[in-house]
């Protein structure tokens, strides 16, 4: 009888979260998830709920911050203009998957 | 048209103006609906360019369903509130997004070669079907209209709080200002799913088009333009000044203000005028 080799890899699951300021504990306006393992797809549809109400939130679950947002005055002339969402955390999960 | 009976109101302008579109469910009768089906079936994902300067009811006379569909009264009535009696044609275009078709990230705004600070063209998105959930109807972002960005840096945000997707009757309309951030979805129904969108410019200056007997001194008229929306967080009133000045663009006030969020900003007593600056030169 054979043996099944089972082979281990690790793969990054990557969260952005944008918030509604600058602190951690802000709430959540918008999100995003790739998946390196593949088992989540994006599918937006409809009005869902993000899935962490915080970055701070999300840490507690075992999400770890890999980077903030700079904080930046506007440019003079541009104080009045908005454009992208400015909070924006990445964190990340590594997680093993199995072949 | 000219009369104001079926003119957008001062309420549905301000909504437009906070929201960024407008949506008018069943506008188009079911029989045209299906010629509507008929011709687009055949059409596929084809897109019409303007090629010269012309009215879009020149463009598309009454022989042709576009040209049927633009002169249905409410039809025409919201888009002389929005862009004027006889609005340059842009463009137009039909999306077949066949049954089982899966997106991915596609959130983007259409136009940042367009810089103009106050003008606006509409977009006219026309549902000739039925469009449940899994069909995936258009996604848009209330009140991302006045953000300056750059047409697909915004597909890496996935999800927005407060998005609406679009799910609707046959024969639903909705006219979204140019920059409104939206998405097509995924498809994940065992129907075909059609929308003909068409673009077209102003050709006057968009000042008071819309019934403006209507409801102009109800109460909480404002409400709206004031309402922050759940994603815009420390923005919101940013936000609402956009929108107050966009108002002002609308009705020829420059007066206009809510809370004194211009007036106070404008007031500044020490600001150098004019004559200071060109007695330097």
């Amino acid at each position: 009888m054979m043996s099944k080799e089972i082979i281990s890899k690790q793969r990054q699951k990557l969260m952005l979260l944008y918030l509604g300021n600058a602190s951690l504990e802000s709430h959540t306006i918008a999100w995003s998830i790739y998946d390196g393992t593949g088992e989540y797809e994006y599918e937006a549809k409809g009005t869902p709920e993000p899935p962490y109400a915080s970055v701070l939130e999300a840490m507690r679950d075992g999400w770890r911050v890999i980077q903030l947002p700079v904080l930046q005055a506007p440019e003079k002339g541009r104080e009045y203009e908005t454009n992208y969402l400015k909070y924006e955390v990445a964190l990340e999960k590594i997680e093993e998957c199995y072949e | 048209m000219s009369d104001n009976t079926h003119k957008l109101s001062t309420k549905q302008m301000i909504d437009f103006v906070s929201n960024g579109f407008i949506r008018l469910d069943e506008l188009v009768p079911e029989a045209l609906c299906q010629e509507i089906l008929e011709e687009v079936k055949n059409r596929k994902n084809k897109v019409i360019w303007a090629e010269k300067d012309e009215s879009v009811y020149h463009a598309f006379d009454q022989t042709t369903i576009l040209g049927k569909l633009l002169r249905l009264p409410r039809m025409q009535g919201t888009i002389e509130s929005l862009v004027g009696a006889n609005p340059r044609f842009d463009h137009f275009a039909t999306h077949l997004t066949p049954a089982g078709t899966r997106k991915g990230t596609d959130l983007h705004q259409d136009a940042e070669y367009d810089r103009r600070p106050h003008a606006f063209d509409i977009q006219i998105s026309i549902f000739p079907t039925d469009v449940t959930e899994a069909m995936g109807g258009t996604l848009f972002v209330p009140g991302t209209h006045f953000r300056r960005v750059y047409v697909g840096d915004i597909r890496r945000y996935q999800n927005v709080v407060g998005q609406v997707q679009t799910v609707c009757k046959a024969g639903t309309v909705v006219f979204w200002h140019h920059n409104l951030w939206h998405s097509a979805r995924s498809n994940l129904s065992d129907l075909d799913r059609y929308m003909l969108k068409l673009r077209i410019n102003p050709s006057v200056k968009q000042e008071r088009l819309w019934d403006t007997t209507s409801d102009s001194d109800s109460p909480g008229l404002f409400d709206v333009l004031q309402k922050e929306l759940p994603w815009q967080g420390n923005d919101g009133r940013m936000e609402i000044m956009q929108r107050i000045k966009l108002w002002r663009y609308l009705t020829g006030d420059e007066s206009f203000d809510l809370k004194s969020w211009w007036t106070r900003v404008d007031a500044d007593p020490f600001a150098p005028v004019a004559s200071d600056c060109q007695s330097t030169v």
